[in-house]
């Protein structure tokens, strides 16, 4: 009774008291979907964290070594009916977490399907049309972005436009890193010679930030920087300021998946 | 073992776990190059740096390496700098190492300085180089900003092969720029040229060590 109780005055701080500090927020629909299934698997397993804690406190009071008791504890052999209870209620969980994490990875939010997790060279879905690609590009120790609808500008600032999907095609050119949008709820290795690929769509303008997540040297905690959400038109602005302030096209290599170069051209 | 031999046992393995971690913090985590303040005069102030392919010395003679002049005139091997918030500060760097060259194109391009130009061996300012012909760069990715270093050509003569630092009179390319500090801060500085030879992508040893390939910029 006490179980019951505690679980039902847990969920419900679960869904009202820290559903709206849980990460990774609101900024994008895939961070929203996101933030959704933290708080149920969180309401899932608040009954299960207050059932050990009730028992393990039961346990102590009346289980407890009493003055002058040096018995043993009576034997007692199988209970099928715990034993069941406890394989079916588990099975249960399991499977059902399976089953919701499979279709919150498979259903298409906002056009775009398996976003966040960095599926590989391509997505579950292809892209929904006008898509905006961005190509991510990390080494030791900055993200640098590519636009190829652009003109394939690259730049050294992350924008995006609101309510327009984005494709990330994320790789590196020295060691694993990993890119995180942490607001966008975008998380995708950068590893040399793949191409990572997850989608977002960002439904707020503002700030958001950027780390890496993968150790990858001496200024791995320095690699973080903030990237913007910006309206369409403040966005058209900013790509047009940095048509402006391109490298001269012939000293950029044409736009590619992947960047591995030649190790005997570039190690020193 | 009786209970006191337990507890004596315990407090030696106690101490020698402290002993362990206050060596590694003095030696490691602590053990930063001394500071070089830039040189400052009417308001402005003023950083020379040199650049070179091997340090010479003891204990990695052979890692590429930073160098900054102080106000003795003299060139100290560290690469952390102390410069005055809100002021242009105007740089020289006497590079002594050959072309890397650079595996991300887009450092090729100076960023963030007066101009968006820098001026290679005297010429007229230009935005930036190819950058096959990159030696190192210098970059303060928080402050936005990166300026290529053009390399010593491989055929030129007379090229620096003494200990660092190197004679004016060997093979060099000097490179010019200003920039203006922002608000005070400890800003983190980079070679973003995969230079150090003989290491894993270009980028173990020196590229990985402050005093070498990184410093920090103290904007006070």
């Amino acid at each position: 009774m006490i179980w019951v109780v505690l679980s039902v005055i847990g969920v419900l701080l679960v869904f009202f008291a820290l559903k709206p500090h849980m990460p990774p927020g609101n900024v994008s629909h895939q961070s929203a979907d996101q933030t959704e299934t933290n708080t149920v698997i969180a309401a899932i397993m608040t009954p299960i964290g207050v059932g050990v804690i009730a028992f393990l406190v039961y346990a102590v009071i009346v289980f407890r070594a009493r003055e002058g008791d040096e018995e043993d504890g009576p034997y007692t052999k199988d209970n099928g009916r715990v034993q069941r209870t406890w394989i079916l209620v588990t099975l249960a969980i399991v499977l059902g977490l399976a089953i919701y994490g499979t279709d919150e990875l498979l259903s298409a939010s906002a056009g775009i399907a398996g976003v966040g997790g960095g599926q590989g060279p391509t997505l579950i879905r292809s892209a929904p049309a006008g898509s905006l690609q961005v190509q991510v590009i990390a080494q030791q120790w900055a993200f640098t972005y590519r636009y190829p609808q652009y003109g394939d500008i690259e730049t050294t600032t992350l924008a995006l436009p609101v309510n327009r999907p984005v494709i990330f095609n994320v790789t590196s050119i020295d060691v694993i890193h990993s890119f995180w949008a942490y607001q966008l709820g975008v998380k995708i290795d950068a590893v040399p010679g793949t191409n990572n690929t997850a989608g977002t769509t960002a439904t707020h303008t503002g700030l958001f930030d950027i780390r890496c997540a993968e150790l990858c040297g001496l200024w791995h905690g320095a690699m973080s920087a903030k990237g913007e959400v910006l309206t369409p038109s403040a966005f058209t602005s900013w790509i047009h300021v940095q048509q402006a302030h391109q490298p001269a096209p012939n000293t950029m290599p044409p736009h590619a998946k992947t960047y591995f170069p030649d190790p005997n051209d570039r190690a020193g | 073992m009786t209970r006191g031999a337990r507890i004596a046992a315990l407090l030696v393995s106690a101490v020698a776990v402290a002993a362990l971690v206050a060596f590694y913090i003095s030696t490691w985590v602590l053990n930063f190059p001394p500071a070089v303040q830039a040189q400052t005069s009417n308001g402005s102030a003023s950083l020379t740096l040199e650049t070179v392919a091997a340090y010479g010395h003891s204990p990695h003679s052979s890692w590429v390496s930073y160098f900054v002049k102080g106000a003795d005139g003299r060139w100290h091997h560290t690469t952390i700098i102390d410069i005055p918030a809100h002021t242009l500060v105007h740089v020289t760097i006497i590079n002594f190492d050959g072309n890397s060259g650079l595996r991300n194109p887009l450092w090729a391009k100076a960023r963030g300085v007066q101009g968006a130009e820098i001026s290679i061996n005297g010429k007229p300012p230009i935005a930036g180089i190819n950058p096959d012909d990159a030696s190192h760069t210098f970059a303060i990715p928080d402050m936005g900003i990166s300026v290529p270093i053009h390399g010593v050509a491989d055929n030129a003569p007379n090229q620096c092969a003494t200990p660092a630092p190197c004679p004016m009179s060997t093979a060099h390319t000097v490179t010019t720029f200003a920039f203006r500090t922002g608000k005070p801060g400890h800003y983190r500085w980079q070679c973003f040229v995969p230079c150090a030879a003989g290491f894993l992508n270009g980028f173990g040893g020196p590229m990985q060590t402050v005093g070498y390939m990184d410093g920090y910029l103290n904007v006070t």
